[in-house]
């Protein structure tokens, strides 16, 4: 291989320029802690705001992945209850109950006679003496359907419940546990909410970095203008600033997990109560590595894409005289 | 070398400051450019630094139209370049040290070579001793020094000087000129915007004079 050797005694070609770009951005990282040391409780102030703005949208996420880790440990499936006309008997229920088997949307059928009714019913209610008085057993026969899980939040189960409530056998039809298939509901809602808040206050913190960048640009319009008097090109002068912007956005990242870190740390003895009285074992959970990563990643890159926005056009613009 | 020709230079409110100037300046050339106030001599310092653009006509430094000097290679041209000013323009939360070695940094040179070339410049006028302190700690004169050694650290190819003499007495001034024919001993093109008619006498030097614009006299002697 043929290389030179120049003053320094760097070789030259690629290592010497890798050398040259790495103390290029070292210097200006440096250089934007400087400016974040000379001004530190304006900058921490913003770093503040950061923080939060992250928080919320995260701490929403957390929220719902916690709900949605509850629906998933549901012990017992969503189911559909068909009760059936009282005349109804046994044998008519239980060919129904061939017949919905087969059915393309419908997992499961169980049938429940009247009389299986009657003995659990007995059992439960503590009624039992006073159920043997009556002469007709009053309880319908009943068939528990489990749909396929897809079936459940979507338009697919209102229109399957509303085939079911028209069978001439059917009294009513109903979801088992209507209030669960609500929440998913809710929580899918919820998601879209979420997405949307998070939308906004990324704008937020684009703009709250590229305003604090702009203000950090104004106050160095002397400094600048020196700068490329002397022969500093834009990406040069540039190079601090998104650095500034990148330390926000990470430094902002990190004080949103610790702030979700606090409040799961507040929420956790009673959720965790609240979750033994129900024979759960679910427990609040907090960011895993890999959200903390992606948390890092929205944040800084929104810190970067600010002072990008903000640098681009204050730094261009400002030219010495 | 600095060539004008024809050059017109009209500032945005439509004031023209110079008008239908031809000029030239030899590589290695130390040149006053002197004229009443408002004649146009700053402009001119501007115009070669790229710090304005001309107007009509063509401007050719080093070899360079500058017309054809856009985007980044503003900053390339502008390293060939030392610049100094009358009032300074010292970074004042900045070490004298830091501020003589911003032409190094801002071209990407290593920290030795600008290390070694920053006290090589602040020995020539005598401030190595306050390489640590900061500018408004230091006189007037001191600081112009400072100025002085911060535009010629990255040995430019043109030095570029506009009324630097104008806040010192005349001991100090002298000093500065003598400072600055060391300079263009070693080579480097030396324009000095002044009205400092009795030193540039003295230095017998190629004198411009302007009068609103208009080119009186290139390479004779200075006149009212
Ligand atoms: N940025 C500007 N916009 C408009 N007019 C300007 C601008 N700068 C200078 N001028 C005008 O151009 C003319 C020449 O100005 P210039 O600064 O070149 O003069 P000068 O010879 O350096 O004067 P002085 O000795 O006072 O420094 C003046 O009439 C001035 O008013
Ligand atoms: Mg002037």
């Amino acid at each position: 291989m043929n290389k030179r050797r120049n003053r320094n005694g760097v070789t030259d070609g690629f290592n010497y320029k890798m050398k040259v770009w790495l103390s290029q951005h070292n210097q200006a990282f440096q250089d934007s802690l400087g400016q974040l040391q000379r001004n530190l409780a304006g900058n921490l102030f913003s770093i503040a705001v950061i923080g939060i703005s992250l928080a919320l949208p995260a701490g929403f996420y957390l929220l719902l992945d916690n709900a949605q880790k509850v629906m998933e440990n549901w012990d017992g499936t969503i189911q559909i209850a068909l009760y059936l006309h009282p005349e109804v008997s046994d044998e008519r229920a239980d060919t129904i109950k061939q017949e919905l088997s087969g059915h393309a949307l419908i997992e499961q059928v169980t049938l429940i006679t009247k009389d299986q009714a009657l003995q659990e019913y007995k059992q439960f209610s503590g009624f039992g003496d006073a159920l043997d008085a009556l002469e007709e057993n009053p309880l319908p026969s009943m068939l528990l359907l489990q749909p396929r899980t897809e079936v459940i939040t979507t338009e697919q189960g209102e229109a399957l419940l509303e085939e079911l409530g028209k069978l001439p056998e059917v009294e009513t039809a109903q979801f088992d546990r209507q209030w669960v298939k609500r929440l998913i509901v809710i929580l899918h809602i919820l998601k879209r909410a979420v997405v949307i808040l998070s939308t906004f206050l990324s704008v937020a913190v684009l703009l709250i970095i590229g305003n604090t960048i702009r203000l950090s640009i104004t106050n160095k319009r002397h400094e600048i203008a020196i700068n490329k008097l002397f022969g500093a090109t834009n990406a040069f002068i540039q190079r601090p600033f998104l650095y500034s912007g990148l330390i926000y956005g990470i430094a902002g990242s990190a004080l949103a997990w610790m702030l979700l870190i606090l409040s799961t740390a507040i929420m956790k003895d009673p959720v965790n109560q609240l979750a033994t009285l129900y024979n759960s074992e679910f427990r609040l959970s907090g960011l895993n590595a890999f959200e903390l990563l992606i948390l890092i990643v929205i944040g800084g890159g929104l810190g970067l894409f600010g002072s990008w926005i903000a640098v681009g056009r204050h730094i261009r613009d400002t030219e010495p005289t | 070398m600095i060539q004008f020709t024809e050059v017109y230079k009209a500032y945005p409110s439509g004031k023209e400051a110079l008008r239908r100037i031809n000029l030239f300046i030899e590589q290695g050339a130390m040149v006053f450019i002197t004229g009443r106030s408002g004649a146009g001599k700053t402009t001119m310092l501007r115009l070669i630094g790229l710090i304005e653009r001309h107007s009509r006509g063509q401007i050719i430094v080093n070899s360079q139209n500058l017309e054809r000097v856009t985007g980044n290679r503003i900053a390339l041209f502008r390293r060939s370049i030392g610049f100094m000013f009358q009032d300074h323009r010292l970074l004042n939360d900045r070490t004298v040290f830091d501020n003589v070695a911003l032409p190094m940094v801002v071209a990407g040179h290593s920290y030795q070579e600008t290390r070694k070339r920053v006290h090589a410049a602040l020995d020539k006028v005598g401030l190595l001793a306050q390489e640590k302190s900061f500018p408004l700690a230091l006189s007037g004169g001191e600081q112009q020094r400072v100025g002085i050694a911060r535009a010629v650290v990255h040995r430019p190819a043109i030095l570029l000087a506009d009324e630097p003499t104008g806040n010192l007495d005349p001991a100090l001034s002298w000093e500065s000129m003598k400072l600055f024919e060391q300079f263009n001993q070693i080579g480097v093109t030396v324009v000095i915007a002044s009205h400092d008619l009795e030193m540039i006498r003295k230095l017998k030097k190629s004198i411009v004079t302007l009068k609103s614009g208009k080119l009186l006299t290139a390479g004779g002697e200075a006149e009212e």
